[in-house]
């Protein structure tokens, strides 16, 4: 077993943990935090998506004590208090979600784009996605809404 | 997966020390290795994580000629570090996998595993990139030795890359449709009128130089010369995505793309 | 000014909150408490005759609870199939056994052997690496063609590998054959449907459970029809009558036609429970997906199209092959027959049309359908040789469809392959198409495209697709062992508010959001009045489920003929509190008018009468207000529409681009067109997967190679092109009360011709003499065709 500290969605936890157990089964079994999804077992999916020292990465692949002493953010961190997130909200305002399995790891990737690069074109959101698999959608709802995340905050910058 | 033990060190020696036990293996990513397990195709006894040895990470340029990767650096940190001073190996880093692989996965794992379709190990080949482990330098020339098979060591971790800076360098890549590993990937890099060129994805050797291309091209570095090429010697992988008569024309098309990407 | 509420509105969807916030309640999420975990050991070869199976070292190993086998299913019925055809000589198709877990031998790689149940996962999964199996391997059936010729049988009581040699229609076949051999032109098409996987992005997951005390079986299961499980599962396997078994299907993460059927895992973890009286859990890997979801197409065909010296249609004939896989899925016999032949006329006025279907076992997962399910592959032979038949005559591709499309005028139209078309307008689909394709600016985009080293071509298509299904009595008569009705239960609560119970169950389509839509505007209150209840056969009506295109059109029609009741009933009530007849009740926006007086009551008013019956005629009238109808279509519904893309090929990898399409859809009334869109887009995005990347491979011996992400292309964000669809063409059904059609698989049914029908275009204006490639187009596939 291993001992492990991390703070996930902006709590801090401790405890011990199994050397095999994954981020993600750590997150679905231990904390309930069921947002996170189990799309494949090749790390090529990305419905596991959630945010690790700030970073994107894919909680299937990659042991619970990995993150120890890191700040984790799943889908559960994703919202404001009573209210969708401006992703979560654009997801939905732009029909960016069908069966919503998927969805979490998208909106994980969508954050972690709109970090690193605050105004992607079309193009670069695709590419951002590359390992995000949809099977619903055909995507462009997913693009659309994530460029209207970008417009809405720049907007809001310059007010 | 089968259960192991845990050694997360902090310094390269007790790295190596872990390493000394019985089936221990070196985590760096994971991205190959966890797979890997969760299919129960390997079932190490100890996994040793290099990822918080500090010493092991970091990229950085030494006098102008040579950029200096930490066996645990991420294809994210060389993607964004080596834009300016070597950015066909920035491109090839930014361009494996997707953007959380990227953040995970590294550049000592992706040399160690020697994966025949990997972006890596055409590079390090293309330049003389020289790997260093805990106990020694190994010139690229001499370290990979077929699919999935290098010089390494039990216990040998590789702590450094060391990747000379060519005057002009390019990555070309030719994705397989699912994986997107390279079906096809052409590293071309130009030291004077010198030309080396690593091929990744197309030998059922694995990864290797194509010396017919280095020689014409030293001679005559003109895209002319890159579709005047004789076929590779020595079989190509066939497989589902392509045969080796396409890769090997793959080669060649990669191979003049990149003379006048670089020109 | 668009609506911005009920039918016609683009109400965002209330279950999108809940899916945004990780709130969704998946089959995976659900733990029951004391659960335990079943691995199963899967055959590793493709066909094998079982010796042995010892369990013994396995059963003494940690945590596990037993290790069940074949043997443990003896007098348990097999997994049964739901739809019989009848064979040219009026034989019944072969119908082999389908054990929960085998019995005597193995016929495809992820057939199930034996299944370990332990305290933990980890503890499963070892003790399955422990069962010993001991098997005979055979030569693996692969080959259609060569499985045919018997040599070795994936089920030797059947006696042959061919399950069924169909012809549709028998009577048309010497008049096609003498149309054909008397027409000015034959053009003839060789090509192959590529074998799919549907690739929910859910795994598979089930989860049984059985309480003692009252005897009742729960199954949680990924399901698109839960009331199908249970009777299937209830009545063909495991003999539990309906009401001691309870099966539902919560939070779905994507079916495409894959979660319809019934699996062995879920009949395996229901049995296991009352054995073990404790809660079993399968949940799938992907790696198990592969092997175990049934697959989509798989179809070799032969096609031939004569035509008159003008280019008028005057025959079809069509001979198939279709793979069955080594067991018969729920409904696989249905596909390739009455799903496929019965579409061939397409959208044109084809005289004379001669279906043939072969149908072969083989040592492969079972086949079944997927997302469109045997009309993609109907419109893909017929829209594949229609493009060949105009470049070999001359005449321009759209031109030619135009010449042939069933008028405007001729609806309704039998067609020679036993369908009635109600309505359609090809014609204006195909103008919509032309518009928003922007046809006359192709030349100058393809010498861009010259410029940049590339080729470029421009595919049309069109397709029709029957959906709506079904006609019980129809499919009745075709085989069909179940009815295709569809129900729904109206409750309106005390103080106004409504509860939709269904038989219908949405993995993606917005039915939360889209059947309170009907009732807003039926009942004139908020949509936020109104909730939809599906998915748990415990609190819904008994009905066929979701697949099909036919939730809206079938269910929704459930709903509105439920919705009539209520009316009637409540204004019935409206009378009684204003002392007028019933007659004279108008109702409108939510309040009860007698006709020509300013007296009203409103819909609360009503409501809570209803269950507050004081002042109420309770000798006439129930008190209550909650009505059930089970909707029975008079026909199938037939969305219909025109399709065009334009690719980019890089002739010296081959390399193909899709750098645009469009869709012109004709859906009949849409309720819900920013859904309508999304359903679209995401079929055309899988269309594009079949055309350019998807491929389920098997080697010479049977294994699945392309069994992972790893090998099996998934169509990614930057694959597929914006898509600039359009449904503004609508000739609304006439036989289903809200004039709906269906939209779930156009996209994937319209979308893979358009694209082949693009790169071969290409191809030949860039002076290649190649007149087809057979999906996926891939690179290397590409690049072998021009280079001969």
């Amino acid at each position: 077993m291993e001992f492990v500290e991390l703070i996930v969605n902006g709590r801090t936890l401790s405890g011990e943990v199994e050397g095999r157990k994954l981020l993600s089964e750590f997150l679905r079994e231990d904390l309930r935090c069921t947002g996170t999804h189990i799309g494949c077992d090749t790390s090529q999916c990305g419905a596991c998506v959630v945010h690790v020292g700030g970073k994107a990465v894919k909680s299937c692949t990659m042991f619970a004590w990995e993150a120890d002493g890191m700040e984790v953010v799943t889908i559960e961190g994703m919202a404001d208090e009573d209210s969708l997130g401006d992703i979560q909200q654009a997801f939905q305002d732009n029909h960016a979600l069908q069966c919503g399995f998927c969805t979490p790891g998208m909106v994980m990737s969508a954050a972690a784009l709109l970090d690193e690069n605050p105004d992607p074109s079309d193009a670069e959101i695709r590419d951002y996605l590359e390992g995000n698999l949809c099977r619903c959608t055909g995507y462009q709802n997913i693009v659309k809404a994530i460029r209207s995340v970008a417009e809405q905050r720049e907007s809001a910058a310059a007010a | 997966m089968y259960d192991f033990e845990v050694a997360r060190p902090s310094t390269i020696a007790e790295a190596a020390s872990a390493l000394s036990a019985e089936g221990a293996q070196v985590l760096g990513g994971g991205h190959t290795l966890i797979p890997t397990l969760k299919n129960r195709l390997a079932r190490p006894s100890v996994l040793v994580s290099v990822s918080r040895i500090d010493e092991m990470r970091g990229v950085r340029v030494e006098n102008e000629k040579c950029l200096c990767v930490g066996g645990a650096a991420t294809h994210a940190e060389v993607a964004s570090s080596a834009e300016e001073s070597f950015p066909a190996l920035a491109w090839l880093a930014g361009n494996i996998g997707d953007p959380a692989v990227r953040n995970r996965g590294t550049v000592g794992g992706s040399l160690a595993n020697n994966d025949p379709s990997a972006c890596y190990p055409a590079a390090a080949l293309a330049v003389g990139a020289t790997i260093e482990t805990n106990n020694r330098e190994i010139a690229a020339d001499d370290f990979f030795r077929g699919m999935f098979e290098t010089e390494l060591k039990e216990g040998e971790i590789i702590t450094k890359v060391r990747f000379p800076i060519p005057d002009a360098g390019n990555y070309q890549k030719f994705e397989q449709p699912a994986s997107r590993f390279a079906l096809v990937g052409v590293f071309l890099a130009q030291f004077g009128s010198e030309v080396r060129i690593g091929v990744t994805g197309a030998s059922e050797s694995g990864v290797f130089r194509w010396a017919d291309a280095e020689a014409a091209l030293s001679a005559d570095f003109s895209t002319e010369a890159a579709n005047g090429l004789p076929a590779a010697p020595g079989a190509m992988i066939n497989d589902l995505h392509g045969s080796g008569e396409y890769r090997a024309h793959l080669m060649k098309v990669l191979t003049a793309r990149a003379v006048a990407a670089a020109s | 000014m668009p609506k911005d509420y009920g039918i016609g509105a683009s109400s965002k969807r209330r279950e999108d909150v809940r899916f945004l916030t990780g709130s969704g309640r998946y089959t995976d999420d659900i733990n029951v408490p004391g659960q335990a975990f079943v691995s199963f050991v899967r055959s590793e070869v493709a066909h094998g005759k079982l010796n042995s199976v010892e369990t013994e070292e396995a059963s003494a190993m940690p945590g596990v609870l037993r290790v069940f086998t074949g043997a443990d299913f003896e007098g348990v019925g097999g997994l049964p199939c739901g739809w019989q055809i009848t064979d040219r000589n009026g034989e019944p198709m072969k119908e082999p056994a389908h054990p929960i877990l085998a019995q005597g031998k193995v016929r495809h790689v992820g057939d199930p052997i034996a299944a370990v149940v332990a305290e933990s996962e980890a503890q499963a999964r070892d003790a399955a690496e422990a069962v010993a199996v001991d098997v005979q391997e055979l030569p693996a059936v692969l080959d259609m063609k060569s499985a045919l010729e018997d040599e070795g049988l994936v089920h030797e009581d059947a006696g042959t590998n061919l399950c069924f040699d169909w012809g549709f229609v028998e009577d048309n076949k010497d008049a096609v054959d003498a149309a054909l051999a008397g027409a000015h032109h034959v053009t003839t098409l060789e090509l192959t449907n590529n074998r799919l996987v549907a690739n929910a992005m859910e795994p598979r997951v089930a989860i049984g459970d059985y309480d003692a005390a009252t005897d009742v079986s729960t199954l949680f299961t990924t399901s698109q029809n839960p009331h199908v499980i249970r009777l299937l599962m209830g009545a063909f396997v495991l003999s539990i009558p309906e009401h001691k078994l309870r099966v539902v299907a919560p939070d779905v993460g994507g079916g495409f036609g894959s979660k319809i059927y019934h699996y062995a895992e879920e009949a395996f973890c229901t049995f296991a429970a009352r054995q073990l009286l404790c809660p079993v859990k399968w949940t799938a890997t992907r790696s198990e997906s592969f092997v175990t979801d049934a697959h989509g197409r798989d179809h070799v065909s032969k096609i031939e199209l004569g035509l008159d010296e003008d280019g008028n249609f005057l025959a079809i004939r069509t001979a198939t092959l279709a793979n069955m896989g080594a067991y018969l899925s729920t409904f696989a016999p249905a596909v390739p027959t009455y799903l496929h032949g019965t579409l061939m006329a397409g959208n044109y006025k084809t005289p004379n049309i001669y279906v043939n279907v072969k149908a072969v076992f083989t040592n492969t997962v079972p086949v079944d359908a997927y997302r469109g399910a045997g009309r993609p592959e109907a419109t893909f032979q017929l829209e594949r040789v229609i493009d060949k038949a105009a470049r070999e005559l001359g005449i321009d591709p759209v031109e030619l469809r135009r010449k042939n499309f069933i008028d405007k005028e001729q609806f309704p139209y039998a067609t020679p392959v036993a369908l009635q078309y109600d309505t359609g307008d090809y014609a204006a689909t195909m103008d919509k198409l032309a518009e928003i394709s922007d046809f006359e600016g192709f030349e100058s985009r393809l010498e861009e495209s010259k410029r940049n080293g590339k080729l470029r071509g421009l595919g049309v298509n069109c397709y029709i697709e029957a959906c709506g299904i079904a006609p019980s009595n129809l499919v009745g008569q075709l085989g069909a062992r179940a009815g295709l009705y569809e129900s729904a239960t109206v409750r309106v609560n005390a103080t106004g508010s409504v509860t939709i119970l269904t038989g219908t169950h949405s993995h993606g389509q917005g039915h939360e959001t889209t059947f309170p839509q009907v009732l807003a505007d039926m009942f004139g209150i908020g949509e936020d009045q109104i909730n939809l209840v599906h998915g748990d056969t415990a609190n819904t009506p008994m009905g066929m489920g979701t697949y099909g295109s036919r939730s809206i059109a079938v269910g929704g029609a459930a709903l509105v003929r439920a919705a009539e009741k209520i009316i009637a009933k409540a204004k019935k009530i409206a009378a009684h509190l204003m002392e007028a007849s019933a007659d004279d009740i108008e109702f409108a926006d939510g309040q009860f008018t007698v006709a020509g007086t300013d007296k009203s009551v409103a819909w609360g008013d009503v409501c809570l009468t209803a269950y507050v019956p004081h002042n109420y005629p309770l000798e006439e009238l129930e008190p209550g207000l909650e009505e059930t109808s089970f909707y029975d279509p008079a026909n199938f519904t037939f969305p219909a529409g025109a399709y065009a893309c334009e690719v980019e090929v890089e002739p010296e990898t081959g390399k193909v681009d899709v750098v645009a399409f469009s869709a012109a859809d004709d859906f009949g009334n849409v309720i819900n067109p920013m859904i309508v869109d999304g359903q679209v887009h995401g079929g055309i995005a899988q269309g594009i997967g079949q055309a350019l990347r998807e491929h389920a491979v098997y080697d010479d011996g049977g294994q699945l190679v392309s069994g992972s992400y790893m090998e099996y292309a998934m169509p990614r964000a930057d694959d597929i092109p914006d898509l600039a669809v359009d449904h503004s063409c609508q000739t609304p059904c006439t036989h289903n009360p809200l004039g709906v059609k269906g939209c779930g698989e156009a996209g994937a049914i319209g979308s893979p011709p358009t694209v082949v029908n693009a790169v071969v275009d290409a191809l030949q204006r860039g002076g290649y003499d190649v007149d087809h490639i057979d999906m996926p187009l891939s690179p290397f596939r590409v690049w072998s065709a021009i280079n001969g």
